[in-house]
């Protein structure tokens, strides 16, 4: 007799959880054993006794709370099927930022997957999502609303080179996310053939370097002096979205403000944050790819953990998929406390 | 399209003028003709069609979504023509579309759809029925990105709203080629879309073009602000005084075109024709030439305050009934032209006895000369400005604001030159409030909170409480603006958004002097007045909030209207 998929997984107050192989998926709060998706710091916790994830995503941890993270690392290869309990693990490309994976779980002939965060558009800087067909898909739905499409990343770029052009007296501060955004849009400047310095603000020098020692080039991305602020005329700095227009910012030469994020495809959240120039750059699924992704997976359930649950449920029923929000906590605020949009704050 | 598009997009975000204007001089750069004179069209609200409802754009996305998705989409956006624009599918495209058997599928061998250039659209705009209009909106939206179909959305619905003035868009054609921007608007009015004439001239390949409008709009004269110390400078021999009267500045030209029928038009200062707004006033224009005034609400002999002229202003039908309720009223400052004679040349002393003698032949008890203000000295014509009423302007007095000292010797020059005319306004009223409220300010105050909302006292059901009044963002150095800022950083007690509540009580809380020029009942604001140009007059670090003012104060200078000139003032001293 084939197992329900809730004999596979179930929903806990720590987060997702695997009665047959004894394990949480991303918790919000310690656990025994947890297996991680990806680095983001509302996925990625400390304090777990051991944690299983990918190596990447182990490094990620290192990098921001230390080595001593969690009691136990083990690195997942991915692509490979390990036994947990009672059930068969398996972590696969996400294409979200470096090292995320969705993990798959089998038990009794059903393949339940949590996919984490992800995203189908092409990256430099992580290896490309790779559709794992399924029984049960878990999904998140951060950009679930059909009025987010998010365009070429590369033409966004290019909107910023041409800013740069037009007004080379202003500096340019980029908001984006300390990891993945970040070094996303510094590796699509230099595909753009952009090679003049990219200016970090010091909270993005640490995962930065780390990308690089990953093999990702990145070129030279010096750390803004505060003595060389207002020297900076003409340059592109890129620093976390609650330093864009804070004091830190007011030094440089009559700055232009830009952020790279999935909400700026809304003219009132652009606004509403001060932006000049709004990149629309998501490291999440657009709503097309959303649907796509539900559709290829030829999942027969879906379950929704956080975003804009409701239209991506709706959408599901009225496609004859069985669908249900998780109303998940605790994601989508990652370290960007005062700006963040209200309802999530990595994208 | 996408390239006039990408213009709209950067421009609605950017809030600095100069950076407008070099982004608007860039697109003229590198747009062909007619594509870039359409571009100026729109932004210079000189397109010729009539705009689209939002209904036509609800039923377009209507058919194409599924409504529930729709709903929840609009509900996040917020503004219709953006969510159209953003969830408007391709055709066939299913993640959207209803889940209806009766929608088919559309191949995928179609050529993709062609996309319009701006010229297209406005030649179609102009040429299409209204029955046939629906049909092409909808191919344009299939054919463009997310930005492109927003342009198309607001440019048929004429909502442009991207922050750029015509005035603005004259200006960056005129730096294409090194001309002032009155030259421009000199000519404009007897041009038409795609000013082809227009950007050879500017970019140096062809003759200035004529001015073939029988009525044109000249750039009107401006004064500058009468500062302490400019009275030592001026001797008052050399000048003359009329009123500031509190309307709105207009000038109106009257000529005949090549046909001899008389062409007649009013023009707003910025030089936007508004004839259609005042026809009883049109009517009443049986002269040759141009003159400068101000419009005014003149209600048996008596001018009404401007709070009654804003009832007539912004009406989208001019009925005869609100012409009735609300008689135009042009009260004349200056001439400028007479027949085919230019007089902007002469002195404004003999330009006026031209006006009087004008005004005089006309008639017409809608148009009337601004009174002269007589004195000697400065002194005179401060006790003048103190009490109009026993200066000369009687019961009109309400309307107001001030004097304009002119030297008699000053010609008509376009724009504010330097040293011949001042406007000497009457002291603003001033009320001490408490801060509530600071917002992040836009461009060059992004990082500072420069925008304070704040309240007085009132008696509330659960006793005294503080009730929001007003909000200023100038008026203060960008010394104390740096002051202010961290003052809001520094008494957070919530954020919502941009904008920071502070702390404020009976025993804490920052007093601010708020100077505001007067008042009007207003239903849109909780305490049920709205302030006009509130400024920041002085930052009263030492006052405790307990001794800011009451609603009472402000319900005061309500009942009185505005015949006392700075009640509070003496009330302080």
């Amino acid at each position: 007799m084939a197992l329900r998929s809730t004999d596979v997984l179930t929903q806990t107050p720590q987060g997702l959880y695997c009665p047959l192989g004894d394990f949480h998926i991303d918790p919000v709060r310690p656990v025994k054993r947890a297996l991680i998706t990806h680095g983001h710091s509302d996925h990625a916790r400390s304090g777990h006794n051991a944690v299983l994830a990918t190596g990447e995503t182990l490094r990620i941890m290192d990098v921001r709370y230390g080595e001593d993270f969690a009691g136990r690392k083990q690195e997942a290869p991915l692509g490979e099927s390990m036994r947990l309990g009672d059930v068969s693990v398996r972590f696969t490309p996400a294409g979200h930022v470096l090292g995320s994976a969705q993990i798959s779980i089998e038990a009794g002939g059903t393949r339940v997957v949590v996919s984490g965060d992800y995203k189908r558009a092409e990256d430099p800087t992580c290896l490309p999502y790779e559709l794992v067909p399924c029984d049960v898909f878990i999904t998140e739905a951060t950009f679930g609303l059909p009025v987010f499409r998010h365009p070429d990343a590369r033409a966004e770029i290019r909107k910023l080179l041409e800013s740069v052009a037009l007004f080379p007296e202003r500096t340019h501060i980029l908001g984006a996310y300390a990891l993945g955004k970040a070094q996303r849009v510094m590796a699509l400047l230099r595909e753009e053939g952009y090679d003049r310095p990219i200016h970090l603000h010091g909270a993005m020098e640490r995962l930065t370097e780390f990308y690089k020692s990953e093999g990702i080039s990145l070129g030279a991305t010096p750390k803004v002096m505060a003595s060389e602020r207002s020297k900076l005329a003409g340059a592109i700095v890129i620093c976390p979205p609650s330093s864009m227009q804070d004091l830190w910012s007011r030094r440089f030469p009559d700055p232009v403000t830009c952020f790279a994020s999935g909400w700026m495809r809304v003219r009132a959240r652009a606004r509403q944050k001060g932006v000049e120039l709004p990149l629309v750059i998501s490291d999440h699924s657009d709503w097309d790819d959303l649907c796509r992704t539900i559709r290829e997976t030829g999942a027969g359930e879906v379950w929704v953990t956080h975003g804009q649950e409701d239209a991506l449920v709706h959408w599901c029923t009225t496609h004859g998929i069985k669908a249900r929000p998780l109303h998940m906590l605790g994601y989508g605020d990652e370290g960007e406390a005062e700006d963040a949009p209200q309802s999530g704050g990595e994208a | 399209m996408n390239r006039f598009a990408a213009l709209l997009d950067r421009l609605a975000y950017e809030p600095r003028r100069n950076a407008k204007l070099r982004l608007i001089m860039d697109y003229f750069r590198h747009t062909p003709d007619p594509e870039r004179g359409y571009a100026l069209a729109a932004m210079t609200h000189a397109l010729m069609f009539k705009e689209a409802k939002p209904g036509l754009i609800r039923g377009l996305a209507e058919e194409r979504t599924d409504p529930e998705l729709f709903r929840m989409s609009y509900h996040y956006v917020g503004d219709l023509a953006e969510t159209v624009a953003l969830i408007w599918p391709a055709p066939g495209h299913e993640s959207v579309a209803p889940a209806s058997p009766e929608t088919p599928p559309i191949g995928h061998n179609n050529p993709p759809p062609h996309v319009p250039t701006l010229t297209e659209v406005v030649e179609t705009l102009a040429t299409t029925s209204k029955s046939d209009l629906p049909a092409k909106v909808a191919g344009w939206l299939d054919a463009l990105d997310e930005t492109g179909r927003w342009a198309l959305l607001k440019l048929i619905t004429r909502e442009l709203r991207v922050g750029v003035s015509a005035r603005l868009a004259k200006t960056a054609v005129a730096q294409l080629g090194g001309i002032e921007p009155d030259e421009v608007e000199l000519i404009w009015h007897g041009l038409e879309a795609p000013y082809e004439d227009l950007f050879a001239w500017v970019e140096g390949r062809g003759p200035k073009p004529e001015s073939g409008n029988p009525a044109p709009f000249r750039p009107p004269m401006l004064s500058h602000p009468l500062e302490e110390e400019d009275f030592e400078k001026l001797d008052a021999a050399d000048f003359l005084a009329e009123w500031k009267w509190d309307g709105i500045r207009l000038q109106a030209v009257s000529g005949h075109d090549s046909h001899g029928r008389p062409v007649r038009r009013i023009y707003s200062r910025t030089g936007e024709d508004v004839s259609r707004a005042f026809p009883d006033l049109v009517e009443a224009l049986n002269f040759e030439g141009a003159i400068d005034g101000e419009l005014l609400i003149v209600r048996d002999g008596l001018v009404q305050s401007f709070n009654v002229l804003q009832q007539r202003l912004n009406r989208k039908a001019v009925t005869p009934k609100l012409i009735a309720e609300f008689p135009a009223h042009l009260r004349v400052y200056d001439v400028l032209t007479e027949g085919a004679e230019d007089l902007r040349d002469l002195p404004f002393a003999e330009r006026r006895k031209r006006l009087e003698a004008l005004v005089a032949r006309l008639g017409d008890p809608r148009i009337d000369l601004s009174p002269m203000v007589p004195f000697r000295t400065w002194e005179d014509l401060a006790a003048a400005r103190a009490n109009p009423a026993s200066a000369g302007a009687g019961p009109d007095a309400d309307a107001i604001e001030g004097c304009m000292v002119k030297r008699a010797s000053s010609p008509y020059l376009p724009g504010r030159p330097k040293g011949y005319w001042y406007k000497w306004k009457r002291d603003p009223y001033l009320v001490d409030a408490v801060m509530m409220y600071g917002q992040r300010g836009h461009g060059k105050r992004s990082s500072f909170y420069s925008d304070y909302t704040f309240g007085v006292w009132r008696e509330g059901p659960n006793g005294e409480e503080l009730v929001p009044v007003g909000k200023a963002y100038h008026g203060f150095t960008d010394e104390e603006l740096v002051k202010l800022d961290r003052y809001v950083r520094n008494h957070t007690v919530k954020r919502f958004g941009p904008v920071r509540e502070v702390e404020y009580g009976k025993d804490r809380g920052l007093v601010l002097e708020v100077a505001f020029e007067g008042l009007q009942r207003s239903t849109r604001h909780k305490s049920g007045v709205a302030m006009r140009f509130p400024r920041i007059s002085r930052i009263r670090w030492d006052k405790p909030a307990a001794e800011a003012d009451r609603i009472e104060t402000l319900e005061k200078i309500l009942e009185r209207g505005e015949k006392e000139i700075h009640p509070l003032k003496e009330q302080e001293t």
